[in-house]
């Protein structure tokens, strides 16, 4: 930090407090004295504002944080060892583990988390691989390179509503385009509401619809990051394409990927708004038997249809650790992949 | 974007294959909001018809008409104009002052209060809605557009970006002489720091924008479709058979993506840029 402004004119300072010294006429002997008060006032100020405003700076940031994050989420953990209903959420009665121990036994439960897992590898692998291959194709010399990229992303603009909407009437039994399709290749009508890997097959086509462009793009900015002339001498050594894909292109984006990787673990373990709607008007359940109704989707079943708030907060914390496990894994995989660097 | 010459990693000239798997790929994108127009332009009807329309039919207007009256849309997309507008703007100022703190300002604890800025990135949202539900509820909250705005005007991503941007295009030399000239630090934020932070700050309150106009989960719980709903609130009642009309159902989807959709035909080089931008630092 630089020093105080010691060296700027007194004169130019306009201080309300200075003025009462020439009022209580200290000021024909004291001008100087005063001067110096009034410096040294300046510059404890200066020091002041130096040393305090990076704490202003970032204090609203840690008031909402601590009013809107911290708080609410170690009251979910408080919560989640008492009974809490919905109807009056200041009765808490302490039960201790039991929702926990309840959700272990809990046949949804686990329904939930099985499809959680399914219904996310379903919609992050197909995704990132294609994204990988959309954005070595964005990657070329094109025309109207810019046009693709804005299109690619479009979707990220449409919100899970709409975009679930549109694809319950697609995938609709009787009249969707999906059927219609199929039809004129010979596979008969697929109810993609009502059937297990259907269902979360449709659902899962929502979540690759939206999220694939928008992947693409953080793999094309990692891309144009790489060095050229590992493409050249890799050319030079007589790959093709393909293997400069394989052998420069994906080696080089291995942090990006784990990124990405992270990113669509996380919201694939929050998924609410696709199964909630696709499910048309029968709320969250999921389906008729619960066949896409995933974690995030069951925790508002328990919370805000059947009422009970304290063993949503248990849901709610089984998702967290759930995570933190997914977060290790991860890492250890980005630690083995960076000694093999 | 910068120049295409000498860009590293355009090795090649696209091919015809990649026109072709390019072009797929983007009508695949396009194709669901098209249709979800075209299906919006159509009688319930004629959607209940095999094969299904693939071109625009007469009853558009007719359709919006209807969706914005009897599904509440005019007001959803008010008050969900009000809540992105409000979280984007809170976003962008609230991360460009703390960005800047923890690019440029030495203070104790900067480390750890920055490590636990993002640590907070990786709290899922599922883990404060009960409390946050019986905040709005002993508040009399519900259905009020606050309950949506106040939890998050603050974004953890938004700071770790304005700091990134802060820390290079930020030279410390400007932020010294103005000091040696007297400026007092909201003097410097105010002539120094937010011009410099300019393109950062425009990208993020757009990628924010939409990130709140999208938002789900939580305005589902705080807000009802019949009081005071977002469109995306709007739209899930919607969905849940509120209107069981579906050409009505696709035009309120229309109108609820449809001012996204023209910023992006505005707007869509800087958002395009701000992602991959964020994707690089991030």
């Amino acid at each position: 930090m630089p020093e105080p402004a010691h060296g700027r004119p007194v004169a130019h300072v306009k201080d309300p407090g200075a003025s009462g010294h020439a009022v209580d006429g200290t000021a024909p002997r004291g001008t100087d004295a005063a001067a110096r008060r009034r410096r040294d006032r300046r510059s404890r100020r200066y020091r002041r504002d130096v040393r305090w405003s990076p704490y202003a700076f970032v204090a609203p940031f840690f008031l909402f944080f601590l009013a809107f994050g911290l708080f609410p989420l170690l009251y979910t953990g408080w919560a989640s060892l008492h009974r809490v209903e919905l109807t009056a959420p200041t009765d808490m009665e302490w039960v201790g583990l039991r929702n926990f121990s309840r959700l272990l036994e809990d046949e949804f439960f686990w329904n939930a988390l099985r499809n959680t897992v399914t219904i996310g590898l379903m919609s992050t692998v197909p995704q990132l691989l294609m994204a990988l291959g959309i954005a070595h194709l964005l990657n070329y010399r094109l025309r109207g390179s810019m046009f693709f990229r804005v299109a690619a992303l479009t979707p990220y603009a449409t919100s899970v509503a709409a975009a679930t909407l549109v694809f319950v009437l697609l995938f609709g039994r009787d009249y969707g385009m999906v059927n219609w399709a199929l039809g004129l290749v010979g596979i008969g009508d697929v109810d993609w509401q009502n059937g297990q890997w259907t269902s979360q097959l449709a659902v899962s086509t929502i979540v690759i619809w939206r999220w694939t462009g928008y992947n693409a793009l953080i793999y094309l900015a990692a891309m144009q990051a790489v060095p050229k002339d590992l493409y050249e001498s890799a050319a030079l050594d007589g790959a093709s394409p393909w293997q400069q894909f394989i052998h420069v292109t994906v080696p080089s984006l291995r942090h990006t990927i784990l990124f990405t990787c992270v990113v669509s673990t996380i919201g694939a373990t929050q998924l609410f708004g696709e199964p909630l709607l696709f499910s048309g008007g029968a709320g969250a359940t999921g389906g008729a038997d619960h066949q896409f109704q995933t974690l995030g989707l069951y925790l508002y079943e328990q919370g805000w249809v059947n009422l009970h708030l304290g063993r949503a907060s248990a849901i709610a914390w089984a998702m967290f650790l759930i995570l933190l496990v997914v977060g290790a894994v991860n890492w250890l995989i980005a630690r083995r992949l960076g000694k093999s660097a | 974007m910068t120049g295409r010459k000498g860009r590293a990693g355009r090795h090649l000239h696209g091919g015809k294959f990649a026109y072709a798997a390019l072009i797929v790929f983007t009508a695949g994108s396009l194709f669901p909001l098209v249709w979800t127009a075209i299906a919006a332009s159509r009688t319930n009807t004629r959607l209940a018809q095999t094969p299904p329309p693939f071109w625009f039919g007469s009853r558009l207007f007719r359709n919006l008409e209807i969706a914005w009256t009897d599904a509440n849309m005019g007001t959803a997309l008010l008050n969900t104009t009000v809540v992105a507008g409000s979280v984007a703007a809170g976003t962008v100022v609230f991360s460009t002052f703390a960005g800047y703190a923890f690019a440029k300002l030495r203070f104790r604890l900067k480390n750890a209060l920055l490590l636990l800025v993002i640590g907070t990135m990786m709290v899922p949202p599922q883990l404060s809605v009960v409390p946050l539900y019986m905040l709005i509820a002993e508040l009399s909250w519900t259905d009020q557009l606050q309950s949506v705005i106040l939890p998050t005007l603050v974004s953890a991503f938004g700071v770790f970006f304005m700091r990134q941007y802060l820390m290079e295009a930020l030279p410390g030399e400007l932020i010294e002489a103005a000091r040696v000239d007297g400026a007092g630090s909201l003097r410097v934020v105010w002539h120094i720091v937010f011009p410099a932070a300019r393109p950062a700050m425009a990208v993020l309150g757009m990628l924010t924008f939409v990130m709140a106009w999208n938002d789900f989960f939580w305005p589902i719980l705080a807000l009802t479709q019949s009081g005071n709903p977002t469109v995306q609130v709007a739209l899930a009642g919607l969905g849940q058979g509120y209107i069981p009309d579906q050409s009505v159902i696709m035009a309120g989807a229309l109108l609820g993506t449809l001012p996204l959709l023209i910023a992006f035909v505005v707007f869509g080089r800087q958002i395009v840029g701000g992602i991959m931008q964020g994707a690089v630092k991030g």
